[in-house]
C-alpha cells in the first residue's frame, strides 16, 4: 500500500522552455494539419504570437522534468504497472511557443479501490509562465494495477 | 472557419466526426519521440508481454490529442477554457480513433458565454476508450 504520508508533498519544481520544433514534431505525431501548429508564419498571419501550445502538450513539457520518474520512485511504484486514469487540463491563458514555464506539482491524493487490487496517485500542477502569470492547472491520476492484467478481450 | 460565436452552436448539437487512420507501431513510435513519453509499455513488445499485455498499445494521451484536435479544429486555443478525459480501455495498435463532440451545455460563467462540450474517442467497432469534456468561451 502506498503511504498516505506523502498526500500533500511536492514534487520537485522545474522550469522548461516551449521549443518551436517540438512543437511541430508534436502537431505532426498526432495528425494535426492547421497549418497554425505547424508553421509559424501562418500562426502569426492567424494573429498569434508564435506557435500556440495544442491541449494536451502541457502534458508532455510536464514529462520534460529533470526526472519523470520521480513521483514513482518517492511512493515505491513499478512504472510497469502504471496506467493513466484521468487527465483534467485548466487554461488561464494561452501559451505560444517560446513561453518559459514553471511547474510546480504537488501530490494531492492517494487511495485505494477494489480492496487495495488497484491504487490510485493524484497530482496537481500549477504552471506558470514569466513573471510568475499563472497559465494552467494540470491534474493526472494515474492508476496502479497490482492484480494479474487483465487479458483484452 | 473556426466557431467564434456563442449563438452558432445549440445544445445537442454534434460536431463532425474525426476519425484517425489505424495506429501503428509507427505512430506509437513518433509520438514517444514527440512527446517525450519514452515508456516502454508503448514502443517495446517484449516489455508490454513480460507486463501481462498482449503487445503495446497507444498512449492514452495519443487519444487525448486526437481528441483535442476536435477541439483545435473548430475552436481557437485562445477559447479552450478546460479540457478532461477519463481513459476507460485501451486503445490497441490497428484500432482507429473516432473522437466526437456534442454541445452538453450552454452557461455563463465568470462573466463569459460557455459552452460545454461532451466528448467521447472509440474505435472503428464503437467501443469507446475515453469521454471526456472541454469547456469553450464564445463571443
Amino acid at each position: 500500500m502506498i503511504d498516505k504520508k506523502y498526500i500533500g508533498t511536492k514534487l520537485t519544481p522545474f522550469s522548461i522552455v516551449v521549443e518551436k520544433q517540438q512543437l511541430q514534431s508534436f502537431a505532426r505525431a498526432t495528425g494535426q494539419s492547421d497549418p497554425v501548429y505547424l508553421d509559424e508564419n501562418a500562426a502569426r498571419a492567424a494573429g498569434h504570437r508564435s506557435l500556440p501550445v495544442p491541449p494536451t502538450y502541457l502534458f508532455c513539457l510536464e514529462m520534460g522534468s529533470p526526472n519523470p520518474q520521480e513521483i514513482y520512485e518517492l511512493l515505491g511504484i513499478d512504472y510497469a504497472r502504471v496506467l493513466h486514469g484521468e487527465q483534467h487540463f485548466v487554461y488561464h491563458h494561452p501559451v505560444f511557443a517560446g513561453a518559459a514555464l514553471s511547474f510546480a506539482p504537488v501530490i494531492a491524493d492517494l487511495y485505494a479501490k477494489k480492496d487495495g487490487a488497484l491504487e490510485f496517485v493524484v497530482w496537481k500542477t500549477r504552471v506558470e509562465a514569466e513573471e510568475g502569470l499563472h497559465v494552467a492547472d494540470l491534474k493526472t491520476v494515474m492508476v496502479v494495477r497490482h492484480e494479474q492484467a487483465a487479458r483484452p478481450s | 472557419m473556426k466557431i467564434r460565436r456563442f449563438d452558432e452552436l445549440q445544445v445537442g448539437d454534434a460536431l463532425p466526426e474525426l476519425v484517425t487512420p489505424p495506429v501503428t507501431r509507427h505512430t506509437l513510435g513518433l509520438y514517444a519521440g514527440a512527446s517525450g513519453d519514452y515508456n516502454p509499455m508503448h514502443i517495446d513488445s517484449d516489455f508490454a508481454r513480460q507486463a501481462g499485455m498482449q503487445d503495446v498499445f497507444a498512449h492514452g494521451m495519443l487519444s487525448m490529442a486526437y481528441l483535442g484536435r476536435v477541439l483545435t479544429d473548430w475552436f481557437e486555443p485562445s477559447a479552450i477554457r478546460s479540457y478532461s478525459v477519463r481513459f476507460l480501455a485501451i486503445t490497441h495498435v490497428g484500432d482507429q480513433v473516432c473522437c466526437h463532440a456534442t454541445v452538453a451545455e450552454k452557461f455563463l460563467d465568470q462573466g463569459e458565454q460557455r459552452i460545454l462540450l461532451h466528448l467521447t474517442a472509440g474505435n472503428q467497432a464503437g467501443d469507446i476508450k475515453l469521454t471526456g469534456q472541454a469547456a469553450i468561451a464564445l463571443a
